[in-house]
C-alpha cells in the first residue's frame, strides 16, 4: 500500500474498523468530532451502526448496551464530552464491559479553549470516575500509531474486560501526514471472549479466569446474564458482603497490574551514553524528539523517553532510568501532571525538573531545548 | 398449579424481592412476565430486560432473562445499544418515575423522538422511595415528600403526554389495581414496533402513602380503583367532572412508523453494507 | 529539502483545504508532509491558518518556524503572519483583499479573489486559483501533480471549475 495523507482523528476511525469495531455511539464536539464524521460513513458499509446520541451520558450509555450485546464498540469526545462520560467509564469498569473512549485532549477546564491542544486530561484519564478501579491508557504520536493504537486499545478493551482510553490531543487529531497503513494480514485482532461452561455446568458470569478477567457472555446467547453496577459476586448479582467487596476491589485493580509488563510500551532513543532524557508523550513527542536530536548535534548527551502507553504508570522503566542518567525532564503541555508520576517513580535517585506549557501553543523544540540546558547546568555532565 | 406458570420467569433463588409489604412495583412486574408469557416468539433467550435505578430497577435481578441493571436514569441508552446491536432481541425497559422523567429525562424524550423499538414500563409510585421519600418530577401538587415536607410545588410532568409530544408510538397507563388491564395493554405494547411507553401506577405505602396520610396498601388500591377513569369513559366526562384526584387510564396513543433500526438498516443498504 | 508554507485568511475562504491538497500532492510525489491548522469557533469569518511541511526526511515537530512561503487571503493575516517569513522567501498576497502591502522584500500580489469571480463566477473556487499561485511561485509539486490531487478533493461536478481555477491561478504569475 502506498502513502497516503490522513489526520489522526480519521486514523482513529480506520483503525477501530481494521480492529472490529462495528458500533459507535457519539456526541459531536471539538476537536474529536472527524472521529464520529468517519465512523457515520464508515460504519454502514460493514453492516455496523453509528448513533449520534442526545448527550455524551447517552454515548457511553448506548455503546455499552451494543458491547454487552457482542459488539466491538468505540466512542470519541473532548474535554467537556469527556467529563460527562466519567460516570457511565466507572460503570464499564464495574461491570466489566469492553469500551474504547477516545478523548481527543483540548485546553480546560470547562469549555476552556475548545479548538486549542491540551495534555490537560493525563489525570482524569486515570482517576476521572469516582471510586477504585483500573484504567488503561494509551497515547499516540503519529498519525500511523493512532491507527495501531487504537487496535491495541480495542483489543485490550477485549482482553481484560475494561474501559481503555485513547488518550490524543489536538495536535495529533488535526494533524495531517504520510501514513502507510498495516495490511489486515499484519492487524492482530483479540476475540470476544467466550464462556467456558454452560449453564448446565454451573457456569457463572463473573467467574475470573486464570487471567483474573470473566467471561461474561453476551446478550442474547441464552445464558441469562445479570449485569450491574454494584458490586457483586461471581453470579453477578449484588453483594453486601465485605469479603466479596474487597475481593472485588482489589481484583479490578489486579487483571490489569499483573499484566502490566505487557500492557506499558515506552519508546527509547539516544539512550546509550545519554545524562539526561527527556520524557514526553503524545504529539509533544514530537517535539521533544527534535529537541533531543538539536542538543545531540550541539554534543550534549540527551536521550530521548516517550510514554506510549500512559496508564498503567511506567513505575519499573522510569525507575531503572532514574538510576542511570543524573535527571529527566518531563515536558508536558499542562501544568504538570505526569511529572508527579516520574517524580515517584524516580524516587529521588535522579532529579527530575518540569518542562510545562499551557498556553494554547505547542512546544517550540527550542523551549524544551533551553530546558535541556538548563537541567545540565544544574546536574553537571556534558 | 398452571395458573402460576410465569414462575418460570422468575429467579427464584433471587427471591424475596427487597420492595416493602404491600408494595406495588411485585405487581407491575408480574404483569410484565405474563404479558411475555403471551407473545409467542418472545423467550427467555431473546428477552432482554434493562432497568435504571432505583426501588422499580431491581425488577431485573428478579426476572430470569439476560438482565441489565443500568446506571440511574440510563436504562434507555443502555436498551438502545443493546437494540440496534441485535435487532432481533426483545427488549424492556422497567424505570421509575425519578429514573425516567427526572436524571433520565433526556434520554427517555429522545428514545421516544427516534422509536427505538423498545417497551419502555415506568413504575409511578410518585416518590423516590429507595433513597426514603424525596420528591419526584411526578409528585403531584400539595403532597408531601422528605425534600416538599410543606407539600411539593413543583408542576408534574404528565409522563404520557410527554411520550406522545415526543414522538413514542404506543402511550399508555394503568394501575396496579387494574392488573388485568395493565397485563393486557404490556402485551399490546410489546407487539408495537417502535417505542411503546406504559405508565404503571403503583403505590409506595412506606414512603408515599404513610407520610401523605394516605393509608395501608389497600386503602392507596381503592383510591386507585376510584380514581381512575377508562379512556372513553374520561373523553366523555365534561371538564368540571374532571375534577379531584381523577385520572384517565387505557391507551393513549397509537401510531405506526419507522422504528429507528429499521431506519437505519436503509443507511447500511445506501452504503452498502447492509448484507455484511 | 525543507520547505514550509503557512495559508493564512478567514474562514471560509478555503486555506485549509488549499493546504491539504497541496500536502497531499506532495505526498503523492513520495516526498514528507505534515499539515496542521488552527482556526477560531467560527465556520465562516474567523481567522484561519494552515501550515504545510514538505520534506525529503519523516517530519516530527509539526509547526512551521520561519515559513519560506506565506499566502495572506486578509489584511489582517497578512500583517500578523509575515513577520517571520525567512528573509529569502515570498509573501503572496490577494491584491484586492490585502490594500496595505506589509514591509516585505519579497511580495506577489495576485487578485485571487477577483480573478475566481470573474473568470469562474464564484469566489468559492479563489482558494484553488491560489492553489495555483502556490504551485507555479513555489514550484513545490508538479502541475499535474496538483491538478490530480484538486480533481480527487473536490466534488466530482465541480471539477471542470476546478481544473479552470487552478489554471487561472498558475497563469497569472510569472
Amino acid at each position: 500500500m502506498s502513502a497516503k495523507l490522513m489526520q489522526g482523528n480519521e486514523a482513529v476511525a480506520e483503525g477501530a474498523l481494521a480492529a472490529g469495531v462495528r458500533f459507535f455511539g457519539g456526541y459531536p464536539i471539538t476537536p474529536s468530532t472527524e472521529i464520529a464524521e468517519g465512523m457515520a460513513k464508515l460504519l454502514p458499509k460493514v453492516g455496523g451502526t453509528f448513533i449520534q446520541m442526545e448527550d455524551e451520558i447517552a454515548s457511553m450509555g448506548v455503546v455499552l448496551g451494543a458491547s454487552l450485546a457482542g459488539k466491538k464498540v468505540l466512542t470519541a469526545s473532548s474535554g467537556p464530552g469527556i467529563s460527562l462520560k466519567q460516570e457511565l467509564i466507572g460503570y464499564a469498569a464495574a461491570a466489566e464491559i469492553p469500551v474504547v473512549i477516545v478523548n481527543v485532549q483540548r485546553v480546560g477546564p470547562s469549555t476552556g479553549q475548545p479548538t486549542a491542544p491540551s495534555q490537560g486530561d493525563v489525570m482524569q484519564a486515570r482517576w476521572g470516575t469516582h471510586g477504585d478501579h483500573s484504567i488503561i491508557a494509551l497515547s499516540p504520536w503519529s498519525v500511523r500509531e493512532s491507527f495501531e493504537l487504537t487496535i491495541k486499545a480495542i483489543n485490550y478493551a477485549e482482553k481484560f474486560r475494561t474501559p481503555v482510553i485513547l488518550l490524543m490531543d489536538e495536535i495529533v487529531g488535526h494533524l495531517r501526514e504520510n501514513v502507510e497503513l498495516p495490511a489486515e494480514n499484519e492487524i492482530e485482532i483479540y476475540p470476544r471472549r467466550t464462556p467456558k461452561k454452560s449453564r448446565a455446568e454451573g457456569y457463572e458470569p463473573y467467574t475470573p479466569d486464570e487471567d483474573l478477567v470473566p467471561n461474561v457472555a453476551n446478550f442474547g446467547e441464552g445464558y441469562h446474564v445479570h449485569v450491574t453496577g454494584l458490586i457483586h459476586d461471581e453470579t453477578g448479582f449484588p453483594s453486601g458482603s465485605p469479603k466479596i467487596t474487597a475481593e472485588f476491589i482489589k481484583r479490578m485493580h489486579e487483571k490489569i497490574s499483573r499484566a502490566a509488563d505487557e500492557i506499558i510500551e515506552v519508546e527509547t532513543d539516544f539512550m546509550d551514553d545519554a545524562e539526561i532524557a527527556v520524557v514526553s508523550f503524545g504529539g509533544t513527542a514530537r517535539t521533544a524528539y527534535e529537541a533531543v536530536r538539536n542538543s545531540r548535534a550541539k554534543g550534549l548527551k540527551v536521550g530521548f523517553v516517550r510514554l506510549v502507553t500512559i496508564w498503567p504508570f511506567a513505575d519499573k522503566i522510569i525507575a531503572e532510568l532514574a538510576k542511570k542518567v543524573k535527571g529527566l525532564i518531563v515536558a508536558e503541555l499542562n501544568y504538570g501532571q505526569i511529572v508527579g508520576e516520574v517524580q515517584r517513580a524516580a524516587n529521588g535517585n535522579c532529579a527530575v525538573k518540569l518542562c510545562a506549557k499551557y498556553d494554547m501553543t505547542i512546544f517550540e523544540p527550542e523551549e524544551i531545548e533551553s530546558a535541556i540546558d538548563e537541567l545540565i547546568s544544574e546536574v553537571g555532565g556534558k | 398449579m398452571t395458573e402460576r406458570s410465569y414462575e418460570k420467569f422468575f429467579r427464584q433463588n433471587r427471591l424475596p424481592h427487597l420492595w416493602c409489604p404491600g408494595c406495588g412495583n411485585g405487581i407491575a412486574m408480574k404483569a410484565i412476565v405474563q404479558a411475555i408469557e403471551k407473545k409467542s416468539g418472545w423467550t427467555q433467550d431473546n428477552t432482554i430486560i434493562v432497568s435504571g435505578i432505583g426501588c422499580s430497577s431491581r425488577a431485573s435481578g428478579y426476572m430470569d432473562f439476560d438482565t441489565l441493571h443500568t446506571a440511574h436514569g440510563r436504562a434507555i441508552p443502555f436498551a438502545t445499544g443493546i437494540k440496534l446491536a441485535k435487532p432481533e432481541l426483545n427488549v424492556v425497559v422497567i424505570t421509575g418515575d425519578g429514573d425516567c422523567t427526572a436524571i433520565g429525562g433526556n434520554h427517555f424524550i429522545h428514545g421516544c423522538r427516534r422509536n427505538i423499538d423498545l417497551t419502555v414500563i415506568l413504575f409511578n409510585n410518585n416518590i423516590y422511595g429507595m433513597t426514603g421519600g424525596q420528591a419526584s418530577p411526578m409528585t403531584p401538587l400539595g403532597k408531601k415528600a422528605t425534600t416538599a415536607p410543606y407539600g411539593s410545588i413543583d408542576r408534574p410532568f404528565d409522563a404520557c403526554k410527554l411520550a406522545e409530544a415526543a414522538g413514542a408510538t404506543y402511550v399508555a397507563r394503568s394501575t396496579a389495581f387494574h392488573v388485568q388491564h395493565l397485563t393486557k395493554i404490556i402485551e399490546d405494547a410489546l407487539d408495537n414496533k417502535g417505542f411503546s411507553f406504559i405508565e404503571a401506577l403503583v403505590q409506595c405505602p412506606t414512603a408515599y402513602g404513610r407520610r401523605n396520610k394516605i393509608g395501608e396498601p389497600a386503602k392507596m388500591m381503592a383510591w386507585m380503583r376510584d380514581n381512575a377513569v377508562m379512556k372513553n369513559a374520561w373523553d366523555k366526562l365534561p371538564d368540571e367532572k374532571k375534577i379531584g384526584e381523577k385520572f384517565p387510564i387505557g391507551l393513549f396513543y397509537k401510531a405506526e412508523t419507522e422504528t429507528y433500526d429499521e431506519a437505519y438498516h436503509h443507511v447500511m443498504e445506501i452504503a452498502g453494507g447492509a448484507s455484511k | 529539502m525543507r520547505k514550509q508554507l503557512r495559508l493564512s485568511g478567514s474562514g471560509g475562504q478555503g486555506v485549509i483545504t488549499a493546504a491539504i491538497i497541496l500536502a497531499e500532492a506532495a505526498v503523492s510525489e513520495g516526498k514528507q508532509a505534515v499539515q496542521s491548522q488552527s482556526y477560531g469557533p467560527e465556520a465562516r469569518g474567523g481567522a484561519s491558518k494552515s501550515e504545510v511541511i514538505i520534506d525529503d526526511e519523516k517530519i516530527f515537530h509539526p509547526h512551521v518556524k520561519s515559513p519560506d512561503f506565506v499566502l495572506a487571503m486578509t489584511q489582517k493575516a497578512a500583517d500578523k503572519y509575515f513577520t517571520d517569513l525567512n528573509s529569502e522567501g515570498v509573501l503572496i498576497l490577494d491584491d484586492d483583499l490585502v490594500p496595505n502591502s506589509p514591509d516585505f522584500k519579497n511580495i506577489i500580489r495576485v487578485p485571487i479573489t477577483k480573478l475566481a469571480v470573474e473568470k469562474i463566477g464564484k469566489a468559492l473556487f479563489s482558494n484553488i486559483v491560489a492553489l495555483g499561485v502556490i504551485v507555479k511561485v513555489t514550484k513545490l509539486v508538479d502541475f499535474e501533480t496538483i491538478k490530480k490531487a484538486v480533481a480527487h478533493r473536490v466534488p466530482p461536478h465541480t471539477i471542470e471549475q476546478n481544473m479552470a481555477a487552478l489554471q487561472i491561478g498558475y497563469d497569472s504569475v510569472e
